[in-house]
């Protein structure tokens, strides 16, 4: 065993390498923009340089001089496409913002025109040769922007239904004995997945097949169907591999209809593969949020009140919002909750899902404020969380399914040396470099959706699965054929998997971190039917029930199941049977799924469940990260040569891809806190450093110690697969942290992201 | 991107033939229908966005042979402008005699891009200011002169607070120049006329009335190499930048002093990542020049540094951060062992 491949402790699967690790690091992993195209004529965008008002018209002469130039789609003879709503509206669309649509302009970078040429560079000069006119109005940019709107998001946003509240917050607060107020501030993020926001059409006669990097194959073949009047069974989504996501592919944007549309015009394959900036405004991002949070609390440290409001900013149109309250009102017990969440619409584009939504920029201002609050009752900020830990969420009442928080923050602290913090400010230094250490919880809402799969058993062990999942880097090929394997009792290297393409049994959305939970749960009912069929076929009658029993087909969770597994002989069960091959396809869904769940499964619609949300109990995965932060004295550079984190996420699938998520997570934690932030020119309303060398992420040379220490965690209450989800859980916390940890080195609270050296004062 | 012939120059005389047959007497050098390719790093990126426009680009890498000498001799340094980045700040002997040139070469940019690209094309490089670099804003004076500025009053925390005008603050945004311009380099040009030499310092002209002018080369001429007179042990190039590796500078400092017995008896200081130029501070110097060396003397340095320096709504920071930059370069290289 290795740091990377991690010894697996108790409920912890194999750490076995990658499937696709070859594929990969070898080139031959085919995205979509290297699928092959026959004849293919190449795509590229105009967008608009103003962010809001109207076309006057477009001077097109010079562009279409350039040699091999087949068309150039305007609003003016664009394809008719029909509207979709917003995904949470029951539609597809993340935003319902459709360009070519007509002269208006919503937002900057908007889609105004499409060149098509027969080479990406001819099409390319052209568009640059496009000329536009504008009747330009001014914007409002962002917050305290003029002309902005602000309002409730309860009652607006059909994804934020309740501010969650209970007891009386003012009266507790009036009469806390210490009581903190203070404001918090997250900039605008982008994505920026390597792969770019690529898309190829091809017709087959009524048939169109998609190639483009997606978090959600079935929502993108639904949507693009309903945008272009047809049949869904015409349209099929591929994409065996993304390069990324982080959310930025979980709803359908609106360049996918508008070229297929094209293709079908033109009679051609065409290609589309945008450039890096229109990538920040053809897609979504993470919206800039404010907070304002007010904790009471009793000498010894006890929560008494807690109030939290936030406000996001949103396009004219759409009421997106994360309201992140839904976790920060249930963190911690605390007898007198209020909470309200708003939405600023300004002239930009529909912001979206960016990893963890809500809790990065929530999880962010709250557990500042904790740090403040211990800083206030000069008490360890990690005894803090544990005299308000808690077996149940304090608004409604329930249990947490399992809660390991305060396990977590004993083993990070213990491996980061926390016990060596001297709690002063600005009482650790290391020559000229100041030394901060600090701290913050992370958890993440466990959830899971319904899924299907195929699973194909032949009589040499060869197995083949069958799944519209999406392996957008997290592993999601290796824990699937590693669920198969344990299943079936099948090697690891006869099982083929089969992912990314909407033709295959739908499985969610790749978002929520819900997909293993989901899938594996799926994939381990099907070959829990493909076991009792041969069972069956080897057993005498009056065993058959105990042997159904046994091989738990219900929803018994996985380690039971396993414990009362018997061996079976696959050789007899086959001979038995008579076939050569078994095939089974089963459809799973999780408790608590509503009613309509299959029917939308299949036509692309998201039915996730977990969280808050459940019945009778609240299910999150739970974390504790520790930084190193160091304060340059002269230049105050601010560098974090130490990351640590503790997580407990139920089931680890596979200890080493597992280690790799919550390795990015807590590196993208401290990007976020240092970093990324998305410029906005306030007089234009557009983005400035919309390029990866202005839009800064971290170098290796940045990251140089981090380590992850998974706890072992059995929850019997969540899924069949008893997993939580790990994808977002690591990046939520890491921005307090480091802000605490600045706090530590400084004596400085800095509450608005990114911290940049010109922050600091020293 | 837009069509271009493309020709590979065999010797100097083509290269320089190439250059400036394409040209126009009048054309600013930037905009010159004809542009060399060295190691391509920023004319291709330019290309693409739409920002460069050349009609021939004469790929110079063929004068490697002559041009990429790395020569340090007792009486100083050499340098071939075709010499790749990587290969100088390896150097053994330049890391000992003038760490200033090798450090301000290794903290630029990253391994790949030191490996492709050469000093006379890291001294040509342009401003990394957003608004010139997109062509969707109109208002770049650089890129369009007289449409005004859109860094001005907009989002402008990279940019300069000295050598900048009303019409253009846009930084020079390179680390090498400042070790250049501070050891009183001298530039070898290469032209119709065969091969001149001048002061580094006067290769860069300040933005001014005519920031799409960057430089005092004509078209058809070609940087053939940088020489350096003496060695300078003693010296230093400090960067301040929001990441640990691969990005710009927020401010820098190249310094070199020549200390005796506690007293400077010669400094050269250059600031950058602040200016619009490779940024020589000779009030400074003068400040330093004959003095006693102390934390309070590098602070009144530091202040003489930026007595012109002005801020603007993102970017007056860097004057605070600049004087530190310079008082901390300096005790380094007071205190350094050499």
């Amino acid at each position: 065993m290795t740091a990377a491949a991690p010894e697996p402790k108790v409920n912890m699967g194999q750490p076995v390498p990658r499937y696709d690790a070859a594929a990969k690091v070898t080139g031959r992993a085919t995205y979509a923009s290297d699928m092959p195209l026959d004849n293919p004529a190449f795509a590229f965008l105009v967008t608009s340089a103003i962010a809001k008002g109207r076309i006057d018209g477009f001077d097109l002469d010079d562009a279409k001089r350039v040699r091999g130039v087949i068309d150039i789609v305007t609003h003016e003879n664009a394809p008719k496409l029909k509207e979709s709503k917003l995904f949470s509206n029951g539609g597809y669309a993340g935003t319902t913002i459709q360009p070519l649509k007509s002269a208006d302009i919503a937002h900057d970078g908007q889609i105004i025109a499409v060149v098509v040429a027969e080479s990406y560079e001819a099409a390319r000069e052209a568009a640059n040769r496009v000329k536009v006119s504008y009747t330009a109005t001014a914007p409002s940019a962002t917050f305290d922007s003029p002309g902005t709107t602000t309002a409730a998001a309860k009652g607006q946003s059909a994804q934020f239904k309740e501010d969650p509240e209970v007891g009386d917050f003012a009266k507790a607060f009036d009469t806390a004995e210490v009581k903190l107020t203070a404001s918090y501030e997250t900039p605008t993020q982008h994505h920026n997945p390597m792969e770019l926001f690529s898309t190829s059409c091809v017709w087959m006669g009524d048939n169109l097949v998609i190639y483009e990097g997606s978090q959600f194959v079935y929502g993108l073949k639904n949507g693009v169907a309903e945008q272009l009047g047809i049949d869904a069974d015409k349209v099929r989504v591929v994409n065996p591999y993304v390069g990324g996501g982080f959310g930025s592919r979980g709803s359908m944007t609106p360049r996918t209809a508008i070229i297929a549309g094209i293709a079908k015009r033109l009679n051609r394959p065409i290609k589309l593969v945008p450039t890096r900036d229109q990538g920040f405004t053809i897609t979504t991002h993470r919206a800039e949020t404010r907070h304002e949070i007010k904790l009471g609390a009793s000498r010894d440290g006890k929560l008494l009140a807690l109030r939290h409001e936030g406000a996001e900013v949103s396009s004219r149109p759409d009421a997106y919002c994360v309201g992140g309250t839904k976790t920060t009102a249930r963190l911690y017990a605390c007898p007198n909750v209020a909470s309200l969440v708003s939405i600023v619409r300004a002239d930009r584009n529909t912001p979206g899902f960016m990893r963890s939504p809500p809790e990065v920029p929530y999880l962010f201002a709250l557990e500042s404020a904790m740090d403040e609050l211990a800083v206030k009752l000069n008490m360890d900020p990690v005894e803090l969380r544990r005299i308000n830990d808690t077996t149940n969420e304090p608004i409604g009442g329930k249990p947490y399914s399992s809660r390991s928080l305060m396990a977590c923050f004993d083993e990070a602290a213990k491996a980061f040396g926390w016990a060596q913090r001297s709690p002063q400010p600005k009482s650790m230094s290391d020559g000229e470099w100041l030394i901060g250490y600090g701290c913050a919880a992370t958890c993440y809402p466990t959830q899971m959706a319904p899924s299907a799969a195929r699973v194909r058993l032949q009589r040499d062990g060869r197995t083949r699965v069958e799944i519209a999942g999406h392996e957008i880097g997290t592993g999601a090929y290796t824990v699937i054929a590693q669920t198969a394997t344990e299943r079936l009792g099948v090697p690891l290297e006869k099982v083929a998997v089969f992912m990314g393409d909407s033709d295959l049994p739908p499985a969610p959305v790749a978002g929520g971190s819900n997909s293993t939970a989901s899938t594996c749960s799926a994939v381990m009912m099907v070959c829990d039917q493909i076991r009792q069929r041969l069972f069956k076929a080897v057993m005498p009658d009056s065993l058959t029930d105990k042997a159904k029993e046994t091989v738990g087909i219900s929803q018994a969770p996985a380690t039971q199941a396993a414990k009362s597994d018997r061996p079976l002989d696959i050789e007899k069960a086959f001979n038995a049977l008579g076939v050569g091959v078994v095939e089974e396809y089963g459809e799973w869904k999780p408790e608590g799924a509503p009613l309509d769940s299959f029917k939308a499964m299949h036509s692309g619609q998201v039915r996730i469940v977990g969280g808050h949300a459940m019945k009778d109990q609240i299910a999150y995965a739970f974390g504790a990260e520790f930084v190193e932060v160091r304060i340059n004295r002269f230049t105050h550079e601010i560098r974090c040569p130490r990351l640590v984190g503790a997580f407990a996420g139920g089931r680890i699938m596979n200890p080493r891809t597992a280690r790799s998520q919550l390795m990015g997570g807590l590196i993208w934690g401290m990007s976020s806190a240092l970093l990324e932030a998305t410029e906005i020119d306030e007089r234009n309303a557009r983005y400035v450093n919309d390029n990866l060398a202005d839009y800064l992420v971290p170098v290796n040379a940045d990251v140089p110690g981090v380590e992850v220490i998974m706890l072992s965690e059995q929850d019997d209450h969540i899924n069949p697969a008893g997993v939580k989800g790990l994808g977002e859980l690591a990046n939520v916390g890491t921005n307090a942290a480091i802000c605490n940890a600045i706090h530590h080195a400084t004596g400085q609270r800095i509450r608005k992201l990114p911290v940049r050296l010109e922050n600091i004062e020293v | 991107m837009r069509p271009f012939s493309y020709q590979r120059a065999t010797d100097p005389a083509v290269a320089v033939q190439a250059l400036s047959a394409a040209a126009a007497a009048n054309d600013a050098l930037t905009k010159a229908a004809a542009q060399p390719l060295a190691g391509g790093t920023t004319l291709i990126d330019l290309m693409k966005l739409d920002v460069m426009r050349p009609t021939a680009i004469v790929d110079i890498n063929p004068l490697a042979d002559g041009w990429s000498a790395i020569d340090p001799g007792n009486d100083g340094l050499r340098l071939g402008a075709l010499a790749k980045m990587s290969d100088v700040a390896a150097h053994e002997e330049i890391q000992r005699h003038y760490p200033v040139i090798a450090n301000s070469l290794k903290l630029a940019a990253s391994a790949q891009l030191r490996n492709m690209a050469t000093l006379g094309g890291n001294v040509m490089q342009r401003t990394r200011c957003s608004y010139f670099r997109d062509v969707s804003y109109e208002n770049c004076n650089k890129r369009n002169p007289g449409s005004g500025c859109a860094a001005m009053d907009g989002v402008n925390r990279m940019h300069a607070v000295l050598g900048a005008s009303d019409q253009c603050i846009a930084t020079y945004p390179g680390d090498f120049a400042q070790a250049l311009v501070a050891l009183d380099a001298m530039v070898e040009i290469t032209g119709r006329s065969g091969t001149r030499n001048m002061p580094f310092s006067e290769l860069h002209k300040a933005p001014g009335n005519t920031p799409d002018i960057e430089t005092t080369l004509r078209p058809g001429e070609l940087i053939s190499a940088f020489s350096i007179s003496g060695r300078w042990p003693r010296s230093v190039y400090l960067k301040a930048r929001d990441r640990q590796s691969y990005e710009f500078a927020l401010s820098s400092a190249a310094v070199a002093l020549d200390v005796r017995e506690g007293t400077v008896r010669d400094a050269r200081i250059a600031l950058g990542g602040v200016a619009t130029v490779p940024w020589r501070a000779r009030e400074a110097e003068a400040v330093l020049k004959g003095q006693k060396f102390d934390d309070g003397l590098a602070q009144r340095v530091a202040d003489a540094a930026f007595a012109d320096a002005r801020g603007r709504r993102h970017n007056s920071f860097k004057i605070a951060l600049g004087k530190r930059v310079v008082a901390r370069a300096l005790q380094q290289a007071v205190t350094m062992e050499i």
